[in-house]
């Protein structure tokens, strides 16, 4: 049996009183789209940041490629290969599509402290980063600024970082948010295909794209994990059908 | 050393302490409750002293001095607060700061214009001239534990004013959200102009108690505005508590350096080098203190939950 | 060629050309006020390196500017007392060893200073970089050794191997030599690796993290080669006016280059000669007609804030384009 590329051991997080995540046990295997759903609030978002490195764990292990990363910063554990998107679109505002890209090739080749050489006639940077946007279908848009790209543009745009970054994991946070049912159905393709270069982790609302996408499913509520498996069996578990009735979905 | 020589010294780091609390109680009310940062408050602490030495001058009093002092830094706090700071609140620091540099720019230079360059000289109040007899057989100014004893006051009643009232709540409120607040119904704009007011006045009160100590003169709000900087930098910015422990420790640290820095150098060398060593080490005290609070807490002693 | 680098060669052009015809017309005058120019704008583009490109808003950049300074009047002073400096090293009135010696000074102390500043962020940045200058001004203040309060004369202006830097023109060139080097830097830095992250890491330092590259090393190594740009200006600054004082490292001194940042365009390659030569020529103009010149160019300044952004430079070229 394969090895977990993101193993999470008993995490728990507290903000005062609040209780963010407890005891939250979760993996990733190769090859695989495991998705977390929950209400809002329930501490998705959190869990990404205690991943990412922006947040760190009250207690509990997270490991990723088999290594204990919860010592190393945000930067660190990016080198290492953890690609992430943000729930709401974080991006250099006024850098073009492609600089925004350029900065992930950059990162991925190794030292910053190049002082010389213009990055914008470097083809070590511009021809992969050109790429990446082809694959997310901006290559058109490379030269405007992130700031003037339309909303699913930079939803594109994020995961056209991550792509760049050769991601070993893909954390996605709700990329569907705000794209529109056209929008949704051509990302839930890309999603699709995406997977084969890395699992994903994909924390997300839209529950047509969840089922559509997910091998198995997590459900965080208030900081635990509910239930967890494979697709068909949470979508018929009644906790989970209660959360969401709860929620009046 | 005399344990009385020691005391006076004492009162004397507490009483620049409460002089830097009215300063730096107005500049992190204003950065908590509107973000912004004001280098033009030391200007305001100059028209407080310029208020008092010119009305005291005119009537012969200085308690109606001090008053002109509250109202005239109010008034131009309001002024300077409708016509350029609320231009500002949704700009970033680097505008603030720039504006605010501008704004010290016409006050000091308009002040010379009207006022020339030579120092005007505030009497300190008759009632206040003597010394004070304490316990233990030392003496002290009267007139600077009344500095004290009013910022005392001020630090109670703006505690009272924060935690006790309807403004206070108001203000609160503004701090953790502006739109909930205009949601409310209060008016927002008038809200800031009177905060903004009242941080002048407590400057220009300062400024007018001090002018009595020393001179007043153009140029004198800048190095005051700079130890209030350090002040709220190391208590916390935006937090009221923070201004008055770090107000107390920058007054007290700084006034017992230069007394004992030189006298613990002699220890170690000359007496004439002790004293250069000591001063030099002194000067920088403060500055030393604030680095070693920042590489431990960087948000300050008392973080606001901003 | 992009309208920006047409206004920004007329810029350097006109620097050029303003001592020239002063040398023709036999005003040596303005040559002094062209240098003054060129080493404020030298002093600036330092800073538009943290400020302009890293977005680090540092009120402090006096103390580098001063350390500079005082490493051109220390060394001088010992060159002309013929005084060892420190374990019998002695002073040196060589340009080139000064300059060295006061960029590796003031690259010393930023790094420290950079370190613990680089811990805060936003207002706390300004205010402890701020407080950092002040603690080095009062150093100086209080440190009778080189003059203290009153300040260091160097006597005769520092030499340059084969120039004869006494008079106007030659110290002129020397100075627009230097300036025009940290603008070829200015540009390379930009436009590399290193600028790509510095810029990042001012527009969106998370984004910067989530690639992998740490915003404060970045940061850091931005503050420290700043410092020494400016370290290197106030060398040639105190040449100038053949004297150093503590008003060098003074907060209006750190406000003014800032001054001259704004005036001119924020993060511009041409942004701080821009600055630089109007607000000389502000003094100069203005304060022929009043002692009290400052307080128009507060008006001015406050006008700018408020109502044009982005400065000459962005009057006259429009906005910044990021490729």
């Amino acid at each position: 049996m394969a090895e977990p590329v993101l193993e999470i051991r008993n995490l728990s997080k507290s903000f005062g009183a609040l209780k963010a995540a407890v005891g939250v046990n979760f993996d990733l295997m190769p090859g695989e789209i495991h998705a977390l759903i929950g209400p809002n609030g329930a501490g998705k978002t959190t869990l990404i940041h205690q991943i990412a490195g922006t947040l760190t764990p009250d207690e509990g292990e997270i490991r990723f490629l088999g290594k204990d990363v919860r010592s190393l910063s945000v930067a660190e554990r990016a080198r290492m290969g953890l690609g992430r998107t943000f729930q709401v679109s974080s991006l250099a505002q006024e850098f073009s599509a492609l600089r925004n890209v350029m900065l992930a090739v950059q990162a991925r080749q190794g030292t910053s402290f190049r002082f010389f050489r213009p990055v914008m006639s470097d083809p070590s940077l511009t021809e992969p980063a050109m790429a990446a946007l082809q694959r997310v279908g901006l290559q058109d848009r490379a030269d405007v600024p992130a700031a003037e790209l339309s909303h699913g543009e930079r939803r594109r745009l994020e995961i056209a970082i991550a792509l760049a970054l050769e991601a070993r994991v893909f954390l996605l946070d709700e990329p569907m948010a705000g794209m529109g049912p056209d929008g949704s159905r051509e990302l839930t393709a890309f999603l699709d295909e995406l997977r084969h270069q890395a699992p994903i982790l994909l924390v997300e609302h839209d529950m047509d794209a969840v089922f559509a996408l997910a091998d198995r499913v997590s459900v965080l509520v208030y900081g635990r994990v509910i239930a967890s498996g494979p697709a068909a069996e949470i979508r018929r578990h009644p906790a989970v059908r209660e959360a969401y009735l709860g929620e009046g979905a | 050393m005399s344990a009385a020589l020691f005391i006076e010294q004492l009162l004397n780091g507490l009483q620049l302490g409460f002089m830097l609390f009215l300063m730096a109680a107005g500049l992190t009310l204003i950065f908590g409750v509107m973000g912004l940062i004001n280098l033009a408050h030391g200007s305001l602490y100059m028209v407080g002293a310029f208020a008092c030495a010119i009305v005291a001058a005119a009537t012969g009093s200085f308690w109606l001095g001090l008053a002109a002092s509250l109202a005239a830094a109010a008034a131009a706090g309001a002024i300077i607060e409708v016509l350029v700071i609320r231009r500002l609140y949704a700009r970033d620091h680097l505008d603030q700061v720039l504006a605010t540099f501008a704004l010290i720019l016409i006050f000091s230079e308009g002040a010379r214009w009207l006022f020339g360059s030579f120092p005007l000289y505030l009497d300190i109040p008759s009632a206040l001239g003597g010394a004070v007899r304490l316990p233990g057989g030392a003496t002290y100014s009267a007139y600077r534990l009344a500095i004290i004893g009013i910022g005392i006051l001020v630090a109670v009643g703006l505690w009272l004013l924060v935690s006790k009232t309807r403004l206070g709540m108001r203000i609160r409120a503004g701090e953790s959200d502006r739109e909930m607040v205009a949601a409310l119904g209060v008016d927002i704009g008038l809200l800031y102009t009177l905060v903004f007011a009242l941080g002048a006045a407590l400057a220009g009160l300062a400024g007018a108690m001090v002018g009595a100590l020393q001179s007043v003169q153009v140029g004198m709000g800048e190095p005051v505005l700079i130890l209030a900087f350090v002040v709220i930098v190391i208590g916390g910015i935006g937090s009221i508590k923070g201004a008055l422990v770090g107000a107390l420790l920058v007054g007290v640290t700084d006034t017992l350096g230069r007394f004992l820095l030189p006298r613990g150098f002699e220890l170690f060398m000359g007496t004439s080098d002790a004293a250069t060593v000591g001063a030099a080490i002194a000067s920088m005290l403060i500055y030393l203190v604030m680095a070693v609070v920042l590489a431990v807490r960087p948000q300050g002693l008392f973080p606001a939950n901003r | 060629m992009r309208r920006e680098q047409t206004v920004n060669a007329c810029l350097i052009l006109a620097l050029l050309a303003a001592p020239v015809l002063a040398q023709l017309a036999g005003e040596p005058f303005f040559i002094t006020l062209a240098t003054r120019v060129t080493i404020l704008a030298l002093a600036a583009t330092g800073l538009n390196i943290a400020l302009g490109l890293g977005g680090l808003v540092s009120f402090g950049h006096a103390a580098f500017f001063g350390i500079g300074g005082y490493a051109a009047g220390i060394l001088a002073t010992h060159a002309f007392n013929g005084m060892p400096l420190f374990l019998g090293i002695p002073g040196t009135n060589q340009m080139p060893v000064i300059w060295i010696v006061a960029m590796a000074a003031a690259g010393l102390l930023a790094l420290p200073i950079g370190v613990i500043s680089l811990r805060t962020s936003g207002v706390y940045f300004i205010m402890i970089t701020l407080a950092f200058a002040q603690m080095i001004f009062y150093f100086a203040i209080s440190w009778p050794a080189y003059g203290g309060e009153d300040g260091l004369s160097i006597y005769v202006r520092n030499a340059f191997p084969g120039i004869n830097t006494l008079k106007p023109m030659p110290f002129f060139l020397i100075c627009f030599s230097l300036l025009a080097v940290a603008l070829l830097v200015f540009s390379r830095l930009r436009d590399s690796r290193f600028g790509a992250a510095l810029e990042a890491a001012r527009q969106n330092p998370e984004r910067l993290a989530a690639v992998g590259i740490a915003p404060n090393r970045i940061r850091l190594a931005a503050f420290v080669i700043s410092a020494m740009v400016t370290a290197l200006a106030g060398a040639l600054f105190s040449d100038l006016n053949r004297f150093v004082s503590p008003s060098m490292l003074s907060w209006q001194m750190s406000g003014e280059l800032i001054v001259l940042i704004i005036l001119g365009g924020v993060g511009r390659l041409a942004g701080p000669l821009a600055g630089a030569t109007l607000y000389v020529l502000f003094e100069y103009a203005l304060g022929g007609i009043t002692e009290h010149w400052q307080l128009f160019l507060g008006l001015i300044l406050l006008a700018v804030v408020l109502f044009a952004r982005g400065g000459v430079i962005g009057m006259l070229a429009g906005r910044a384009k990021h490729g």
